[in-house]
């Protein structure tokens, strides 16, 4: 099990610093930066002022090497619309997204996975193929107009909560909500099929055999067995909860990095973007190693051995 | 003195989408406190069901009936789905075939065992614990304190096979239904395990109903066999009386196709029967052998008895013993 | 010891379809006569609910789509200053002629859905096209080669895995500029990730099976072993995602647009439309309802059709 954590978190790194590299190019490459900083009125002579200030007619290399070495410190460089120092940006604004994010994971996991497990109870039942209905339909409703309405309905509407913001947790409702239903679906048919796979194991069998009663054999036994994979999954899915809190922060208005991100891409804001991407990069390299270990650390047959 | 497992007329069926199978059809049977009986048949016979329907571990569409079904003092042919859970694992207890899967494998051995004991038995985890010591001992497995701690995947399938016998044993049931219990184990471990079972079972004055396709496992260890096809008990009686005089075809036809040493010729045949098992689905009368059967006569076509002949020696055919035994003369090459 | 039970021997492994499928069908006259897999796939799906509700919904839609300049009652850009925002036809004060009323600067609703509904599916077939290209041409050259190849293949697709798609997307489209074809261009470049995967894995499994040694025995070349044995039995897992990633990028393009960083004004983009309609959310619902609801039909349209390809080519996958 050792082994297998370190060749993970080794490859990770790996991995990692691959991202940063890709986080830093991709901003560089897609387009001439000082053209995109000057703007479009800008003279030959103001666009290479800018050049030099920035720092832009360096070797790309030296500039990424540079970068990286400013970052490991803690130094992201500076905004061109705030104040604060990119750290200081992203530092104050990632809790927001984090619980936001966390909230969404939740929501899912408290419907996916006893819908799933009720599903696999009751296959081809009604309430079987209902949650599996609401399921798929539920995945081709776009996550921005599910927003959007939810807010019509219960924030205006009804007046139940508040439609922007994040001040309270009352304002995390109905983003979570949106960042939620999304991922449920998935983990709801793999609750199902994990379930539905290990209650015609064996050793469920058994179980019964020993006179057990069912919910013992559904508890102890498989549900215990089938939730591995979905704890990897869930790790997955929070990474894409971090990557659509954008779309979810920029309708309501909540002071995350997502809606952080949404400006500076909005406004070219260079360092503002890399910072963003690189964190969230990272975050998703390391969910997926939390999950890769999480797994192997829940089967006995990985981690024993 | 009654029976351990009294057995009087059970029925399985199972409604399909284009019909009813009838997989188990009237079976009647009784073990005694410290006698083994072998249920011998070929796969599709009815004789995994068979021991499913006793314990009550049929699937949900599947329809059991009986005009007696009883364990020890309990009556269990119409006990619902909490009271069968008092007997499982209590009165009487189950041995599966495939070692390598009847095991959680998230959960350590000694937690599987003491789970045994603890649901039927108001004791504390550490009795539990002490009794699963002496179990796995018992079974043949030295270092039993720290197999305790093991997870299944760490165990060979010979002793994932021990553990499932000590778990059995685990609440001291009247009677062991062993489906298959050596088949996927090596044949080395065979001997080992059948021996083991027959040693627990006099030690503990158990019944012990062992399913099998194999005879040569009935030749070890059966007191009495019972042998099925198509659902039902063709032949059954004392093993010795079985195997040296089969009166129905169909056993005679297994006979003749194990190589008996000093009887069969070196160099000579081995019997096959011909034909595949009839299908189980919709009304069936008859005789379930007759289109496999080189003495069928038209009589067969209406005939479904088992004659008694006392003693617990019966058999399904519509040829009188002597006509059998007759017969038998002409198939022994 | 003796056994009785009669047991079948295994059946050994069979190619579905290709090469080794044909030889052996040939040399089966029974095998010859049988429904070829194809003819069984399809009579299979037209008995299945989601591939003929789905499949007819897509249909419908793509239809639309096609046939929009005869079906649209007016041009989609043509603006009528003096009829904003008037109301679709289930509400007070509809106009007859704008039957889901028109938006804020008085274009036509209806013909700016059915034309919408181009874009969309423009968009989500040539992205899935195009990153079905390169994710299986990544996956297939990982799975079938191994070793060295299949490390540094798997580690790019973890490392794609590891980036967020929407900001990545976002941020470029940002720098050269919004338009259809960038955004087409970004999202193929990024969504192949699961094609990559499925792939891989099906060309490792199809790779071991035996017609493959029997072809690679022979002499048979690696690119046609590779075209003829083992493309047409991973092509199933290949339709499926297909059709999964066509909806996710008509969602992406969605939600870029709705940002502002995909598809641009005028076009009458789904995405965009809910984007404008947004600030007539509280008064004027209907306007980000419609394009919204569009939108979920397609998508729940492509989806169903996914979800039972998927059910009829594996049968064992079915509940």
């Amino acid at each position: 099990m050792l082994n297998f954590a370190m060749r993970r978190i080794l490859m990770s790194i790996l991995v990692a610093i691959t991202v940063s590299i890709i986080a830093f190019f991709l901003v560089r490459v897609s387009g001439d930066v000082a053209i995109a900083l000057a703007g479009e009125e800008a003279s030959a002579e103001d666009i290479s002022e800018i050049r030099e200030i920035y720092g832009l007619d360096r070797p790309i290399i030296i500039q990424y090497v540079d970068w990286l070495g400013k970052a490991v410190q803690g130094d992201f460089g500076e905004s061109l619309f705030f104040p604060e120092t990119v750290w200081e940006l992203v530092a104050t604004r990632l809790p927001t997204t984090l619980r936001l994010a966390l909230a969404g994971l939740v929501i899912s996991l408290l419907i996916g996975i006893p819908f799933g497990v009720i599903a696999a109870l009751r296959p081809n039942s009604w309430i079987d193929r209902l949650s599996m209905t609401i399921a798929v339909a539920g995945q081709a409703i776009p996550t921005f107009w599910m927003a959007l309405m939810l807010m019509v309905l219960f924030g205006l509407m009804l007046g139940w909560t508040p439609i922007s913001g994040d001040e309270s947790w009352q304002h995390f409702i109905l983003p979570a909500v949106t960042l939620g239903y999304y991922s449920t679906p998935p983990i709801m048919r793999l609750t199902r099929s994990g379930m539905l796979e290990v209650l015609s194991a064996d050793y469920i069998r058994t179980a019964y055999a020993k006179g057990l009663h069912p919910a013992p054999v559904l508890f102890k036994h498989a549900l215990r067995n089938a939730v591995i994979p979905v704890v990897a999954l869930a790790s997955v899915q929070f990474g894409h909860m971090l990557s659509g809190a954008i779309v979810i922060e920029s309708v309501f208005a909540m002071q995350g990095i997502g809606y952080l991100a949404w400006e500076s891409i909005l406004r070219k804001d260079i360092a503002v973007i890399q910072t963003i991407l690189l964190v969230v990069c990272l975050f998703y390299v390391f969910l997926t190693v939390l999950s890769d270990l999480l797994n192997a650390w829940l089967d006995p047959r990985i981690r024993v051995s | 003195m009654s029976a351990l497992l009294e057995v009087i007329d059970l029925t399985v069926d199972i409604p399909l989408t284009d019909g009813v199978l009838h997989p188990v059809r009237g079976i009647s049977f009784s073990i005694e406190r410290g006698e083994t009986l072998c249920v011998v048949g070929e796969s599709g016979c009815g004789k995994s069901l068979t021991s499913l329907a006793i314990m009550g571990l049929l699937p949900k569409r599947a329809k059991r009936e009986a005009s007696v079904l009883r364990i020890g003092d309990v009556d269990i042919s119409k006990a619902s789905q909490r009271q069968m859970a008092n007997v499982r694992g209590n009165h009487m207890a189950m041995i599966f075939q495939e070692p390598m899967t009847s095991l959680n494998p998230a959960y350590t051995v000694g937690n599987q065992l003491e789970e045994a004991y603890l649901r039927h038995r108001s004791a504390s985890r550490q009795e539990a614990r002490e009794r699963a010591i002496y179990l796995l001992e018992k079974v043949g497995i030295t270092g039993a304190a720290e197999r305790l701690k093991q997870y299944p995947h760490q165990l060979s399938g010979g002793l994932r096979q021990r553990v499932m016998i000590a778990m059995a044993l685990m609440c001291g049931p009247g009677l062991i239904i062993a489906d298959e219990p050596t088949t996927a184990l090596d044949v080395t471990i065979q001997a080992q395990i059948l021996l083991l079972l027959a040693e627990l079972q006099r030690e503990f004055e158990m019944g012990l109903l062992l399913i099998t396709h194999d005879l040569g496992v009935v030749a070890r260890v059966a007191d009495r066999v019972a042998v099925m096809y198509a659902g039902q008990i063709v032949e059954q009686g004392a093993a010795k009386e079985v195997f040296e005089r089969p009166l129905h075809p169909y056993t005679r036809g297994l006979m003749g196709c194990i190589p008996i040493p000093g009887k069969t010729q070196r160099g000579g045949h081995l019997g096959s029967i011909p034909g595949l098992v009839p299908s189980l689905v919709g009304d069936m009368h008859g005789c379930a052998f007759r289109d496999r059967c080189s003495h069928a006569r038209a009589s067969c076509a209406e005939f479904d008895q088992l004659k008694d002949l006392g003693g617990g020696r019966a058999y399904r055919c519509v040829m009188s013993v002597e006509d059998a035994a007759e017969t038998a003369r002409e198939t022994v090459a | 010891m003796a056994d009785v039970s009669a047991t079948a021997p295994d059946a050994p492994a069979e190619p579905a379809v290709g090469g080794a499928a044909r030889r052996q069908a040939a040399l089966d006259p029974a095998r010859a006569l049988a429904p070829s897999p194809t003819a069984r796939f399809f009579r299979r799906a037209r008995g299945h609910t989601s591939v003929t509700f789905g499949g007819g919904m897509l249909l419908a839609i793509l239809l639309m789509a096609v046939f929009a300049p005869l079906l649209a009652p007016h041009d989609p850009y043509a603006q009528d200053l003096f009829n904003r925002l008037s109301p679709p036809f289930w509400m007070d004060g509809a106009d007859p002629n704008h039957l889901l009323g028109t938006d804020k600067l008085g274009r036509d609703y209806l013909s700016r859905i059915i034309y919408g509904a181009q874009i969309s599916l423009l968009i989500g077939v040539a992205t899935a096209f195009l990153s079905g290209v390169i994710g299986s041409a990544l996956g297939v050259t990982a799975g079938y080669f191994g070793g060295r190849v299949d490390t540094v293949i798997t580690f790019i697709i973890t490392t794609r895995l590891s980036m967020p798609i929407v900001l990545v997307a976002l941020a470029i489209v940002a720098l050269v500029g919004g338009s259809l074809e960038a955004v087409v261009l970004v999202l193929g470049f990024l969504l192949w990730d699961r094609y990559a995967v499925v792939m891989r894995s099906a060309t490792q499994q199809a790779r071991n099976m035996d017609y493959v040694s029997a072809a690679r025995a022979i002499g048979c070349p690696t690119w046609r072993i590779v075209l003829s044995e083992i493309m047409p039995n991973v092509i199933n897992n290949l339709i499926v995602i297909a059709t999964f990633e066509v909806a996710h990028a008509i969602l992406l393009e969605a939600a870029l647009s709705f940002l502002g960083l995909g598809v641009q004004p005028p076009a009458p983009s789904w995405g965009l439309m809910i984007a404008e309609g947004k600030e007539f959310l509280l008064f004027d619902p209907w306007v980000i309802a419609i394009p919204g609801v569009a939108l979920s039909i397609l998508v729940l349209a492509v989806n169903m059709l996914g979800d039972g390809i998927r059910d009829i080519s594996a049968p064992e996958n079915r509940s």
